[in-house]
């Protein structure tokens, strides 16, 4: 028995090395046993999985296709709460503020942790403890840090904007539903900072240091070296978090509920409160289509991030 | 930090990955300081650092002072009301007790299984079944938390779920693709020879597992755990809809309630966000190594 599995462990490692096997050893693989403890450690696992995010991802889906409001029977009707989605102006709404909102935060991110990145890896005194300050960000929940701007927000924004006399700021901004989304876009990158800092320094860190050297004794410029030597050979970084920051931020929830709970009006209500709308108000299938169709933004985004990853292996 | 030149093959093969902690020494026979970026940077610190600075102060006010408008002034004078009656709002201690018992079923969920799934997918990578667990567990990644939402709760509910049980065990599912992933990465690296020995001495694979392989992956224990920590203690969307007794909320939902009923108490609430946010803080600040570590071999996988 002990023999057995040392050899197919031995012959499991070869085939790992050795890259593809070759096909007379392909049938035989099937007869090769498992040990049984590999199934006891996967097996579970993936009932769990399947029960807790599958079931209801395919559940969603299907019922999606029905007049279901949450319980009870339903029956199929078609396409019909997808066309009425697609007809909400609720929702065309939700959708235009969650990507608009969604690529000036991935932007203001990306330009501020870039420029953090390559400031934090300079020579610098304090690297450490610097590094460690603009991390904590990260560590905090969203709707406990939204709460304490949302004060700073409606209170020492406008007690400030009036002591300096400045009009538009002597209002809350967050009772502004043109400039609400201000707010959610600067607690938004307060938080999602740090991770994508801590991309771009691993990023920056990658490039030889001898690069830069032989474009000093070239004679670039600090700039010059960031345009041509940085930015190109940390690409890979850029698309990653381009993309990681872009998918996270249109599921953006509990900062907006902190702050703005949508409003004023329904001018910050984001995609996912308009789903999670869908306990509340009987429309259980219709946000399910909207839903889905969520579903299918996320799988394109997905699509790119792979392509973004694989891009980034061939750096 | 030498686990991360076998999660980082694309730059290892150039030999000239320079690792944070030779950037470290790096700064320090360096020939200068860059004084003007490194004030620049202090100065920068104040934006993550004055929002906390606020939270700290406000919640040391009396509630008159809270009131005044002045955000940025210290407490004078000094007092514990806030927290005090915070403590009792939010019936602390069973609140905290709640965060705690799903946090470390997370932490502990996670772990556990995502180092058996990685271990019976890395060793058996051969095999179809094995290599597609892979990729399917792995494809939850993509999956947004809204898309599921709806039915996750109806289903947590059918199930009898509805309660800081079952946040528990769907934050240790969300947690596994990350985790799976860096585990399983990180077990290609351990050469095989090692195992091999200790199957020539008799030992099975559970055994092999416990007395070898486990202990092996602790650094990446660690990583995952801390990881399954932030993320189960700071959640505010899973408990906020899959628990329905309201008694049995955690810390970060509970905070609503400063929003509506007590929300001129300022220093009241202050205490009590300052309260959440605290265990998530000293665990970041004992275990920063890890985290900045995670998030770089998470992305860069």
């Amino acid at each position: 028995m002990a023999t057995t599995t040392t050899e197919s462990i031995t012959t499991a490692h070869r085939r790992r090395r050795g890259g593809a096997a070759p096909r007379l050893q392909a049938g035989s693989r099937s007869r090769r046993r498992v040990d049984p403890l590999f199934l006891v450690f996967l097996v579970p696992t993936l009932v769990l999985f399947t029960l807790a995010i599958t079931l209801p991802a395919a559940m969603g889906i299907v019922l999606s296709f029905t007049n279901s409001v949450g319980f009870g029977e339903f029956r199929f009707t078609g396409l019909t709460n997808y066309v009425a989605v697609f007809s909400d102006p609720a929702i065309l709404q939700a959708y235009l503020f969650t990507i608009g909102f969604s690529l000036v935060t991935v932007i203001v991110v990306n330009a501020i942790a870039f420029l953090l990145a390559i400031a934090l890896t300079s020579k610098i005194r304090g690297k450490i403890a610097l590094r460690g300050v603009f991390v904590l960000p990260m560590v905090i929940s969203g709707i406990v840090i939204a709460y304490v701007f949302s004060f700073l927000f409606a209170n020492s924004l406008p007690a400030f904007a009036t002591a300096l006399g400045f009009a538009p700021l002597e209002q809350s901004i967050l009772a502004n539903p043109d400039l609400a989304w201000l707010a959610i876009v600067v607690v938004t990158a307060w938080q999602a900072i740090p991770s994508t800092l801590l991309i771009y320094i691993a990023g920056v860190l990658s490039i030889p240091g001898e690069v830069y050297e032989a474009a000093a004794l070239d004679g670039a410029s600090a700039w010059r070296q960031l345009v041509s030597i940085t930015a190109p050979l940390t690409a890979g970084y850029i698309l990653i978090n381009l993309v990681i920051g872009f998918k996270n931020f249109l599921n953006s929830y509990d900062i907006i509920v902190g702050l703005t709970d949508g409003g004023p009006g329904t001018s910050t209500t984001s995609v996912a409160m308009s789903i999670f709308k869908g306990f509340s108000g009987g429309d259980y299938a219709y946000q399910m289509a909207n839903a889905t169709i969520f579903f299918v933004i996320a799988v394109v985004i997905a699509v790119i991030q792979l392509r973004a990853t694989r891009g980034k292996a061939a750096l | 930090m030498s686990l991360q030149a076998p999660l980082r093959p694309g730059t290892t093969a150039t030999g000239s990955v320079r690792s944070v902690d030779a950037d470290r020494t790096a700064g320090r026979r360096g020939e200068r300081s860059n004084w003007p970026v490194t004030i620049l940077l202090v100065l920068c610190t104040l934006s993550v650092l004055v929002p906390l600075y606020v939270t700290v102060t406000m919640a040391f006010k009396t509630t008159s002072q809270a009131v005044d408008g002045n955000a940025f002034s210290l407490p004078a004078p000094f007092s514990v009301d806030g927290f005090v009656q915070a403590w009792q709002l939010t019936d602390f201690p069973r609140a905290f007790g709640v965060s705690v018992l799903v946090a470390a079923i997370t932490v502990v969920g996670t772990i556990l299984l995502a180092s058996f799934t990685a271990y019976a997918i890395a060793r058996n990578w051969d095999r179809r079944l094995f290599r597609w667990s892979f990729f399917y567990l792995l494809a939850a990644m993509f999956l947004p938390f809204p898309v599921l939402a709806l039915s996750q709760v109806k289903l947590t509910g059918l199930a009898g779920l509805d309660n800081p049980f079952g946040v528990a065990i769907l934050h240790v599912m969300f947690q596994l693709s990350f985790s799976v992933l860096l585990f399983t990465a990180f077990l290609r690296s351990i050469p095989a020879e090692l195992e091999e020995s200790a199957r020539i001495d008799g030992a099975s694979t559970g055994q092999v597992f416990w007395r070898l392989v486990f202990p092996l992956l602790a650094p990446m224990s660690a990583t995952v755990g801390i990881f399954a920590f932030l993320a189960s203690w700071n959640d505010f969307v899973m408990p906020s809809l899959i628990t329905s007794d309201p008694a049995l909320q955690t810390l970060p939902v509970l905070q609503q309630m400063f929003q509506t009923q007590f929300s001129n108490n300022y220093n009241v609430s202050f205490a009590s966000y300052l309260m959440a946010m605290a265990p998530a803080i000293i665990v970041y600040l004992v275990t920063q190594r890890w985290v900045m570590a995670g998030v770089t071999q998470g992305a860069i996988k």
